[in-house]
């Protein structure tokens, strides 16, 4: 039954991508787009990846879809169609490129195979270890903010970047105040409704999600992600103006940054109290308190910066959207 | 024996969810326009979902996971109807209209 | 059992897709998109059960979530879009 459900999602995930590459209506290859992403998740839990699959839930079908919508919404409905000249010798690059890739492959050992140099060093460490050493039930947490911490830092430290990276080329402008994107969501008095229900649940499942990332499926950016959506929510359904008085982009901006100083800070406790950089072990009267007070607070941080990126990264493209329906009266 | 009674209401529950889901999904191949396809849409949103949980907390291994479940069921119950109005009611400001009837 | 069940809900959703594929408008796809939404978190729902874990139960509950927003946010968009489009032409 496994392998059943594996077929049938890979072939949705087919029909769509062959889809996505032949139509020509961009609003409708973003709703293919999310399709895909929510048949990928499912594939995820088939495979018994959760963390992953919830990552991929809240990112590829939520916070995704909204930004390339934001996108679509500056430029163009329906792509151009292009003269239909055989392009040869791309065809041939790939053709070859994917047939060497293939060939090395050959190579490497099957999937899921016993002997495979990874399960015999590395996976029996983590499994067998990560009970003692650190305590906390979710092996992928624990490998993803202590073993592995310093990889971890360094993604968030790319989210910041991209969170920095919109924000200069989208700008700043300056009166923000007189800015609205006309709100045109508020009419419905059933969205209100529902839209104002939602979002304090929302964030309490955030908070839910943040903090039981240690015992299952979860952990800092999947709740940033559900508290930046909570938001987006909010600001679709009520305007752009009234969200962000609610949480105004300059509070945004000092969140991203605290979020990755949080991370940074604890790796230099542990430096300070005797250690080595980010070496959670000296941060508590034993070992496995210190490594949970360090995860704690490691997921909070990356939690914080990946909540102001995200919802940072959509106040610039709709500031973005209502400057220009206001140069366009 | 409760354990049988149980056994059997949810394979009720889920078969008949099964059978709705499948109805409302060959309904929004066949029907001919968009507003009676949000109504078979409609159909596997509530009924089928309604059905499948409801069988699969009556299952449900630990209070834990009933919890859930109900959590899962207060929310789409909450969300689905709102989404097919804020649909409907987008389509009608659009300019779609629905395909009338020849009259009698 | 839940055999029939999966079976049903993959059944389900590969018309779903074929509905976003195939419809004529716009709001068809968004329609079959949304439908897609609330049958992964059902698809998602059984698996957990027949695992037994119930903590899988939360990729489902983030998803019905998720798909909430996913609608709204299309349909927003596209009515501004839309907006645009009649003053740039008017």
């Amino acid at each position: 039954m496994v392998n059943l459900i594996d077929i049938v999602l890979m072939g949705l995930l087919l029909i769509t991508a062959f889809a996505i590459v032949r139509m020509r209506d961009l609003f409708a290859i973003v709703m293919l787009f999310s399709i895909y992403s929510l048949a990928s998740a499912s594939f995820f839990v088939n495979l018994d990846a959760v963390d992953v699959a919830l990552t991929e839930a809240a990112v590829g079908a939520g916070i995704s879809t909204v930004l390339m919508l934001g996108t679509l919404a500056m430029t163009r409905r329906h792509e151009e169609r292009r003269p239909r000249q055989p392009h040869l010798l791309p065809l041939f690059i790939v053709a070859v490129t994917g047939a060497v890739l293939i060939y090395g492959t050959l190579d490497m050992p099957h999937f899921a195979d016993p002997a495979a140099p990874i399960h015999q060093h590395v996976v029996p460490r983590y499994i067998e270890q990560s009970g003692t050493e650190i305590g906390i039930p979710n092996i992928v947490a624990s490998i993803l903010a202590s073993y592995r911490g310093f990889d971890t830092l360094g993604e968030t430290a790319v989210v910041f970047t991209a969170g920095l990276g919109v924000l200069t080329l989208l700008g700043r402008f300056g009166r923000r105040e007189e800015l609205s994107d006309g709100r045109s969501m508020y009419h419905d008095m059933i969205l209100r409704v529902i839209g104002k229900a939602l979002v304090p649940l929302m964030l309490l499942f955030a908070l839910y999600v943040q903090f039981h990332g240690e015992l299952g499926p979860g952990g800092g950016f999947q709740a940033g992600v559900v508290a930046a959506a909570a938001f987006i929510l909010y600001s679709i359904v009520f305007g752009w103006d009234r969200a962000q008085k609610i949480i105004s982009p300059f509070a945004l901006n000092i969140m991203m940054a605290c979020g990755v100083s949080l991370y940074a800070l604890v790796g230099v406790a542990g430096m300070l109290l005797g250690g080595e950089f980010l070496n959670y072990n000296v941060l508590g009267s034993y070992p496995a308190g210190g490594q949970h007070l360090g995860i704690f607070l490691v997921e909070l941080g990356v939690g914080i910066t990946v909540a102001a990126v995200m919802l940072s990264i959509y106040f610039d493209f709709a500031a973005r959207l209502a400057v220009r329906k206001l140069e366009g009266e | 024996m409760i354990l049988v009674i149980l056994d059997i209401l949810s394979w009720i529950c889920l078969l008949t969810g099964s059978f709705l889901g499948i109805s409302g999904a060959v309904g929004l191949f066949r029907f001919p326009d968009f507003f009676t396809r949000i109504h078979a849409s409609g159909v596997t949103d509530t009924m089928c979902t309604v059905l499948i949980i409801g069988g699969l907390m009556l299952q449900a291994e630990s209070w834990q996971m009933v919890a859930k479940l109900l959590m899962i069921l207060l929310l789409l119950t909450y969300t689905s109807p709102t989404s097919a109005h804020s649909l409907a009611k987008s389509a009608i400001r659009g300019g779609l209209r629905p395909t009338l009837g020849s009259g009698d | 059992m839940y055999i029939a069940a999966t079976a049903a809900i993959l059944i389900v959703m590969t018309l779903a897709v074929i509905r976003a594929v195939m419809g004529p408008t716009l709001y068809d796809r968004i329609l079959a998109g949304n439908m897609f939404g609330t049958k992964t978190v059902l698809l998602i729902a059984i698996m957990s059960a027949v695992a037994g874990r119930a903590d899988m139960v939360d990729i489902a509950l983030m998803y019905a979530l998720i798909n909430f927003i996913g609608t709204i946010a299309v349909l927003r968009y596209f009515e501004y879009w839309s907006e645009e489009e009649e003053k740039a032409e008017s």
